[in-house]
């Protein structure tokens, strides 16, 4: 099926002070494959996305990335190891165009000096027109090139979503994380954006980590669910198993304990 | 600049004399990742004699039909001319049409290639392939999405180009036979009337009927290699083609294809085109576009505004055709270029056009008279599928709104006791493929070809079309009933998006209104209305009274008219959905089907007529995705204000 195991997380466990965000979870992410994170509010996902990508650092337990074990590491670390992702609540620059801010998205790889830039030497002449080729490319693969010049402030939600993705795009990540990427969209917005995680999934060959809420959405597009509750793994399956497991069942219809 | 077309009389030949001549000159622009990409007319012709052989290689015969599906792309018009170098017939189809509407062409036609633009078209051809036998092979040109298919008849246009490519260099020869057999009288090219009733007719034209008509017109506008053409509109429609295709191969002008649908607006101000064609909606959704942004501007912007298209209005139309106007009006009108119709051109992006065209139906003169009076030489043209559409031309300095102008050198026109309009030309077709009673209905023995239409030559010789003969019908006191130009007239208002007006045989005239959706909704956010769709706004009361304004300034116009003041409009409704295309409320084209929608709303026709103040609706709508689902609403039925011929000077 898909390829061997690009990312291990093993007993990661997260405390803010007293709250126990995650307890002791351990998965994989094969590459290759759309992986999905699902769960109640609350459960722990984002942090999960957040441990992952350095943003947080889990007091036990560590993170395997292409062979490197991490106990922690910081975001920009993670960044360089080409993982990329996006945000639950859109994190673009509002006043820029959609151009520039995708073009923020090849930053790491941006080997110019400020100097030579400024200057617009040979290197970095050529530099920005190998980036800006990229990222046309990245436009023109999730269909706004409408878009290119308006300033990302200006646009609808499902839009700016889309251009989130496009700036995560532009680093080439080998490990995509997604937080919410339907949420708040209409259910054409939802299957343009469904089309859009497959064709990155086909097209690039980027191994995708998802957190959705939409259970229609996970179980049409994902290989494997990981189901969070209470910060602890609470299943780990295919989405057929998944959708008839009785304990996730519980989870979301709540039941007592 | 004189071609002999003569000795040229097929578009391949064409093409090959202007790889010869202008080899270095741009054929075709496409803005693909943000730049334009030229294609000389040098590699435009190299890529359509590999198409060519790669295509041969594959099967394809003399005689037989290619679909072509895609929005315009130099390939798609390279696949137009490959077909044609063999002697093929291609059939561009519309892009934007459901599946269920390519079975027909293509079993009609039984085509055997189609060249599809990109998943969205093969997802179409692979779901009809079972009502298809013919359909052998499917050639894509953008492969994004379609790695896992596997149908044996999938094929990418890359690889069926470098198969072409390598017979190419093996055998040159092969090719330029090919295109040497081909004559002025073969079907060159195939396009499927888009129907407003009944099953789509194929309709067969020839390389002498595109290129002869093509050729006229362009030497008596002057069109040359310098001329530079946007091509936005579907390839499979004949306008287009014409434009895009059979024109620039005669002429040698270089055409340019927009980067999506979206981007036409923007693509237009970068390419600045000197010649421009496009249907009288275009030149409305435009209008309205800039009618939006006037109404957010601020105050001494719109009084500058206003100020300056009342000036326009008096005199610009008489300043393009050089009639004597007053000293100091030039100086008015001069200001004004400087400070507003320059600039408004600069954003229409038609700074540089020398020659607009519109046709394809009746432009409100309203609407008309706008773009002429900033400058914009538009004029009106008469003509359809069945003529290679050139049959009427406004001349550059006599041009009337009203009238779609003279005939075109080569044109004759006469009348039917019942008005109809018949046409005798060099451009007439050849027939409607395998369909030789309606030939024969639509072309009698003489050669005159019933077009439908119904009109009239006024007295500087020019051709007024009032309506579809069937259409034009009378109201109970008799009064004439043309309802395509009372919906014309309710159209130029910027807040109306369709109408559809009833009338014939009835005591009076009443209105199905759609509103449109961005003005409307502009003018909604201006006055803090909130609203969740089309159709909470277009029930909201304040919109009713908005058109009701719209619709008694209709009437207080047509009252002037003494023929037609009673067809004023006395009850109207706003429909609570947009008519469209995928329901047949609309031809692909965007004319409205007036019976169908008079028969599917027929319980609104009759509450229109009864004298109720609203009407419950049971609608079953169909979603984008092929879902359907139903709602109910109740419509309000609006009554407006109508005028004795007399008393119209108040409310205008």
């Amino acid at each position: 099926m898909k390829g061997d195991v690009i990312l291990s997380v093993e007993g990661v466990s997260l405390a803010f002070g007293g709250v126990k965000a995650l307890q002791g979870v351990s998965f994989d992410v094969k590459e290759g494959e759309v992986r999905a994170i699902i769960g109640p509010n609350g459960a722990g996902k984002s942090s999960m996305l957040n441990v992952i990508n350095g943003v947080y650092h889990p007091q036990q337990g560590k993170i395997r990335f292409k062979d490197k074990a991490f106990a922690d590491m910081n975001s920009h670390e993670a960044a360089a190891l080409g993982i990329a992702r996006t945000f639950q609540n859109i994190a673009l620059f509002r006043g820029m165009t959609v151009l520039d801010n995708i073009m923020t998205g090849r930053n790491l790889k941006m080997r110019c000096g400020f100097l030579q830039q400024a200057l617009w030497l040979g290197p970095a002449r050529r530099e920005e027109l190998e980036h800006r080729r990229a990222v046309e490319e990245i436009i023109d693969f999730l269909e706004i090139q409408h878009i290119r010049r308006t300033p990302v402030g200006r646009l609808p939600y499902g839009l700016q979503k889309r251009v989130e993705l496009g700036r995560a795009l532009a680093a080439e990540p080998a490990l995509l994380l997604l937080d919410e990427p339907m949420a708040g969209m209409n259910l054409e917005e939802k299957q343009d954006m469904c089309r859009f995680v497959l064709e990155v999934n086909d097209h690039y060959g980027t191994t995708l980590v998802l957190i959705e809420h939409d259970m229609g959405v996970v179980m049409d597009i994902s290989d494997r669910v990981v189901v969070l509750d209470y910060g602890r793994k609470i299943a780990d399956d295919v989405p057929e198993k998944i959708r008839g497991n009785q304990q996730v069942i519980d989870a979301y219809l709540g039941v007592t304990h | 600049m004189a071609i002999d077309i003569g000795t040229l009389d097929t578009f391949p030949k064409l093409l090959m004399h202007h790889a010869q001549v202008r080899g270095e000159r741009p054929a075709i622009r496409e803005k693909d990742l943000g730049i334009w990409q030229t294609w000389t007319w040098r590699e435009f012709a190299d890529e359509v004699r590999f198409l060519a052989c790669g295509l041969a290689e594959q099967g394809l015969k003399r005689g037989d039909h290619v679909a072509l599906i895609g929005a315009n792309r130099p390939r798609i018009y390279a696949g137009i001319a490959a077909a044609q170098c063999l002697g093929a017939i291609p059939i561009p189809l519309y892009q934007d049409a459901v599946a269920g509407e390519m079975v027909f062409p293509i079993r009609n036609a039984e085509v055997s290639h189609a060249i599809a633009e990109d998943q969205e078209q093969v997802d179409k051809l692979l779901e009809i392939l079972p009502q298809c036998p013919s359909l052998e092979h499917i050639y894509y040109d953008d492969p994004r999405g379609l790695r896992h298919y596997s149908a044996p008849q999938l094929e990418s246009y890359d690889k069926l180009r470098e198969l072409g490519r390598s017979r190419y260099r093996a055998d040159p020869a092969f090719l330029e036979e090919e295109i040497a057999k081909g004559r002025g009288v073969d079907s060159a090219a195939m396009f499927f009337t888009s129907g407003t009733t009944g099953v789509p007719k194929g309709v067969v034209l020839t390389y002498t009927n595109l290129i002869e008509r093509s050729k006229v017109v362009a030497d008596w506008e002057g069109i040359g290699e310098d001329d530079v053409v946007l091509a936005f509109m579907p390839p499979a429609w004949i306008g287009q083609n014409i434009f895009s295709y059979a024109q620039p191969l005669v002429a040698g002008y270089c055409i340019c294809c927009p980067e999506s649908a979206e981007t036409v607006t923007p693509d237009m101000r970068e390419i600045g085109p000197t010649y421009y064609f496009a249907p009288p909606r275009v030149f409305e959704a435009l209008l309205t576009q800039v009618s939006v942004r006037m109404d957010d501007a601020a105050a001494p912007k719109r009084a500058l505004y206003r100020y300056f298209m009342g000036v326009a209005r008096r005199v610009g139309e008489r300043i393009m055709e050089g009639k004597p106007v007053s000293a100091l009006e030039r100086l008015r009108y001069w200001l004004g270029d400087l400070l507003v119709y320059g600039p408004l051109r600069n954003v229409l992006g038609m700074s540089r056009i020398r020659i607009a065209y519109t046709g394809g139906e009746a432009i409100g003169p309203d609407l008309f008279v706008f773009y002429r009076s900033i400058g914009v030489n538009l004029k009106q043209l008469y003509g359809s599928t069945e003529t290679s559409v050139f049959v009427c031309v406004q001349p550059n300095d006599r041009v009337k709104s009203d009238t779609v102008g003279p005939a075109v050198p080569g044109v004759e026109l006469k009348f039917t006791p019942e008005r109809e309009l018949l046409i005798r030309s060099p451009g007439l077709f050849k027939e409607y493929y395998k369909n030789p009673q309606a030939t024969l209905e639509a072309k009698d023995s003489e050669g005159w070809f019933h077009t439908g239409d119904a009109g009239y030559i006024d007295a500087d010789g020019h051709l007024k079309i009032i309506d579809r003969a069937k259409d034009v019908g009378a109201l109970a006191d008799g009064t004439l009933f043309a309802p395509k130009y009372l919906e014309n007239k309710l159209k130029f208002f910027p807040y109306i998006k369709e109408a559809v007006c009833f009338g014939d045989k009835r005591d009076k005239v009443c209105a199905f209104l759609n509103i449109d959706m961005e003005a409307v909704g502009a003018w909604a956010e201006r006055r803090n209305m909130p609203y969740s769709g089309y159709t909470d706004l277009a029930s909201r009361d304040e919109v009713y009274a908005l058109l009701r304004g719209c619709v008694e300034q209709v009437n207080a116009d047509l009252a002037r008219e003494p023929e037609i003041a009673n067809s004023q409009i006395g009850r109207f409704l706003v429909l609570h959905k947009e008519l469209d295309a995928d329901d047949e409320e609309l031809t692909r084209t965007r004319k409205v089907r007036r019976r169908f929608v008079g028969e599917k709303y027929a319980p609104l026709v009759e509450a229109l007529y009864d004298g109720r103040q609203s009407v419950r609706v049971e609608a079953k709508v169909r979603y984008e995705d092929g879902r359907t689902g139903t709602f109910s609403a109740d419509l309000k039925i609006s009554d407006a204000k109508t005028f004795p011929p007399a008393a119209a000077k108040r409310a205008a």
